[in-house]
């Protein structure tokens, strides 16, 4: 992202510089040019609508160029691609806790291999944090209650600042760390080290515990909805709207699942709120995701998504041909 | 001492203000003097973490709700407006009187809640943290603050009236000084944008005290929603404390160039629009902050919208200088100031509504380095400056010239040398509100330049309040008019008398009729028709 918003800054650079250097030139001339002298008066001057509607229209149509270039920009960067491997952060005072896919966790780092685009779903347990890198001129607020997402795709290996730049209270100049990009073979030398297995394994097994599959059954319509494939379709609720099942729709159900029951389904769900850490939350959201993404495409219903959230990192899955049009076509 | 605390004489009220803002801007001064010093260096030294962060909350809290709003128009305003269109006072004095003892009410409160303790949230009071969070004194702080709104409502209002009834025979709207367009359009917002930001201070109050869900997401609430309201008035806020200082400027720059103001109507209805598009726009500060595309692309669209009215502002007024036979008094230089600062804090202002840089540069210290070139630039330069014009009209004395312009510079170059280094340092990615940066030790050097010009800004804002002092009492008598300026309220004696004109004026000539003051025949001019 770097270098697209320092190429409009350059341009911001020199067109308000050329603004500036004109009232600035002007100011100083007419300082010079009309001051004081005995004798002379100074000369009325009413004004000039033609002069007026000059220098409004011209500054106009150099603001919308630079507005439409800045939401070019920004479109790029709130646009995360499709493929991109998806990481979990959760900011609490005053830590940034992030856990990949593949299970590896971290705290206030954040390894990730060079020419990869990365996907950060984060939110936080306690109050609004943000996640700042510099160095690739990104950022964005990571919200209690509700996750917020990121993106980028870091192009030099090295070490770069992580700041949290929304005010959270004591520490929260602490609250820094590190984005370690690393050439793709020692990532994955990296990744090899400790792991718990992957995030959407834990998923699985938080679930069963909580006892979710009595009602959300795998392979017939149970008292609540069948997970299968649910997630990124349009979801018909009681009260007659349809929402997408994104990310941030799982996490609603689970932890306030009054709020908007699927249609057809008896509001029989208790609240998970206080009983499930933020961490719970995104190894379930992860886990409801894979067997979504890897049902139409491994033939093996009960453990493909074992496989499922490792592949879409990997090269192979987005060579398969089908993974994504699988994903569309779901249900 | 009764008759000052019991009067209902604007021109004693606005000096009763004079007195309480003045006050707070030295305890403020006093907070953004810690706030340097703790960052002389990257580690935090000086102080703990918590206190750094209950000062730079006191230090915006202080120079925003107790100083920078109620400064140019509760001052100037107070003590102008009625002269400037020939009233005897303002329409309702008691109210106005009532409006500086809430004003102090609300002060006192906050110098209390400082005392025992203080807040820590910043002075955005952002939730969740402030409603579910900090242990510090919130309601106490929120209190303070919607007192003082009230204040602010008040004087608005008094002020609208005044201007809608009370202008003297043949003041007619378009012969009206352009700082009254200024100050009416400021009333409008204190009007309308005060009440959201009291009815915000109270939902955070029954969240943290009733924990209704309002706000905080684990009672069911919606912490966005919080910046939201608080910037609804916030951003207009800004507008509250700039436009004053755009009417005080405006004035200036025509006396010291003996010409009328080029382009009157557009610099009038450039302040009414900067008035309404000023509330508009407040999503900007939210780019990051979880809003949708859309609605950051609509925010950045009207941001470029309000930039309008300022840049055709600064453009008359640099039109106004041609031809014009300037004078380079004190005054003028703080005009000049202005000018200069305001171009750059407007400027940097298209950096942060341009979308994709914003998401790079908010919260840094880019940003604080842009409202800091509006709001100090910007702002207090205009109130300096319209203090030294119109010091021989409140005192009836003449400050040391020679002292007054050497401020203007110290304070030109002390705020050039604080606040520019913050706009590198905020493209280099320094986030704001650190109190310890060791983890970055290349910010050091501009830190170091920051501090170094705060030290120059501080002894440059001192030596006014020293001369002006000194003035009273050693200062020459001034004459009744002794910048040779037009407007009504040069046409009484300095100190004016309680009832401000002997007999009530009436108004034949247009605003800024510098032609006719400096004609050769000067002993002509109308005085009243």
């Amino acid at each position: 992202m770097a270098p697209h918003v320092d190429a409009l800054y350059i341009f911001l650079l020199i067109v308000t510089g050329m603004m500036a250097l004109l009232v600035f030139v002007l100011l100083i001339f007419f300082a010079a040019r009309y001051r004081q002298r005995p004798d002379v008066r100074a000369e009325q001057i009413e004004g000039s609508t033609a002069l007026e509607i000059t220098w409004s229209t011209i500054p106009f149509v150099i603001f919308m160029v630079i507005f439409a270039w800045g939401a070019v920009v920004y479109f790029k960067e709130r646009t995360p691609p499709a493929d991109a491997t998806e990481v979990y952060v959760v900011a609490k005072q005053w830590m940034w806790k992030v856990e990949h896919a593949e299970g590896q966790r971290e705290i206030n780092e954040l390894h990730v291999p060079v020419g990869r685009d990365v996907k950060l779903i984060m939110t936080s347990q306690d109050v609004i944090h943000s996640f700042y890198i510099p160095a690739f001129r990104i950022k964005q607020d990571v919200l209690p209650g509700r996750y917020t997402v990121e993106w980028f795709r870091a192009t030099k290996p090295g070490v770069y600042h992580l700041f949290c730049a929304e005010y959270c209270g004591t520490q929260h100049s602490g609250m820094v760390g590190s984005i370690v990009v690393q050439e793709p073979a020692q990532y994955e030398a990296w990744m090899k080290g400790a792991s718990t297995g992957p995030l959407s394994a834990s998923g699985e097994k938080i679930f069963a515990e909580l006892g979710c599959a009595t009602c959300h059954r795998s392979d017939t319509q149970g008292r609540g909805p069948n997970l299968q494939g649910v997630f990124g379709q349009p979801v018909q609720l009681e009260d007659g709207r349809t929402v997408t099942a994104d990310e941030n729709y799982l996490r609603e159900c689970i932890l306030d699942p009054g709020s908007k029951r699927v249609k057809g389904f008896q509001p029989i769900m208790p609240t998970f709120q206080g009983l499930v850490s933020e961490e719970q939350v995104n190894a379930l959201v992860a886990y409801i995701k894979s067997i979504s993404a890897a049902k139409p495409a491994g033939g093996a219903k009960t453990n493909a998504h074992l496989v499922s959230p490792r592949d879409p990192m990997s090269e192979q899955a987005q060579a398969q041909p089908n993974a994504q049009p699988d994903r569309s076509q779901v249900q | 001492m009764w008759s000052w605390l019991l009067t209902t004489d604007h021109k004693r009220i606005a000096l009763l203000y004079l007195i309480s803002i003045t006050f707070f801007f030295f305890i403020g001064g006093f907070f953004a003097l810690l706030i340097r010093l703790e960052l002389l260096t990257p580690a935090g030294d000086l102080v703990q973490a918590d206190t750094y962060n209950k000062i730079f909350t006191m230090h915006g809290m202080v120079m925003i709700f107790f100083f920078l709003i109620p400064s140019i128009p509760a001052v100037l305003g107070n003590f102008l407006v009625p002269m400037m269109i020939g009233a005897k006072d303002l329409a309702f004095p008691r109210i106005n009187l009532l409006s500086w003892y809430i004003y102090v009410i609300g002060g006192v409160i906050m110098l209390h809640c400082m005392i025992t303790g203080g807040v820590d949230t910043g002075w955005t009071f952002y939730a969740p943290f402030s409603t579910s969070f900090t242990n510090t004194k919130i309601v106490e702080a929120g209190i303070a603050i919607f007192i003082a709104g009230f204040s602010s409502i008040l004087t608005g209002l008094n002020f609208v009236v005044t201007i809608h009834r009370m202008r003297a025979p043949g003041m007619t709207w378009s012969r009206l000084p352009l700082f009254i367009w200024a100050h009416y359009a400021t009333s409008i917002i204190q009007l309308l944008g005060t009440p959201v930001v009291a009815v915000t201070i109270v939902l955070v109050a029954a969240e943290r005290a009733l924990h209704l869900g309002i706000f905080d997401p684990k009672l069911g609430g919606d912490p966005v929603l919080f910046q939201h309201l608080f910037w609804f008035y916030s951003h207009p806020a800004v507008y509250i404390m700039i436009l004053p200082s755009m009417g005080v400027v405006t004035e200036i720059i025509a006396c010291f160039s003996r010409k009328r103001i080029f382009g009157y109507h557009f610099v009038a209805f450039s302040s009414i629009a900067i008035a309404v598009f000023g509330f508009l726009v407040w999503a900007h500060h939210m780019f990051v902050a979880g809003i949708s595309v859309y609605s950051a692309l609509v925010f950045s669209f009207l941001s470029y919208a309000v930039a309008l009215p300022s840049a055709i502002k600064v453009f008359n007024w640099t039109a106004t200088l041609y031809k014009g036979s300037i004078r380079y008094d004190a005054p003028m230089l703080y005009a000049f100031g202005f000018l200069g600062l305001f171009t750059i804090g407007g400027l940097t202002g298209l950096f942060l509504s341009a979308l994709g840089i914003n998401v790079h540069v908010t919260d840094t210290y880019f940003v604080v380095a842009h409202f800091h070139y509006i709001m100090v630039g910007g702002a207090v330069m205009g109130y300096l400056g319209g203090m030294h014009f119109w010091w021989p009209k409140i005192s009836g004395r003449l400050y040391p010239e020679g002292w007054a312009r050497l401020a203007a510079l110290i304070v030109f170059i002390g705020f050039n040398l604080t606040f520019f280094p913050q706009f590198i340092l905020g493209y280099m990615g320094m986030p704001r509100r650190y109190y310890d940066y060791s983890h970055m030790p290349e910010f050091q050097v501009l830190n170091v330049l920051s501090t170094a010009g705060a030290t120059i800004l501080g002894v440059g804002y001192l030596l006014p309040m020293v001369y002006f002092l000194w003035s009273m009492r050693y200062g020459k008598p001034a004459s009744d008019n002794p910048w040779n300026a037009a407007g009504l309220e040069w046409k009484t004696a300095s100190p004016p008398p309680t009832f401000n004109f002997d007999e009530e004026p009436v108004v034949t000539w247009e605003a800024y009729n510098y032609e006719e003051l400096d004609a050769p025949h000067k002993e002509e001019v109308p005085v009243a028709g």
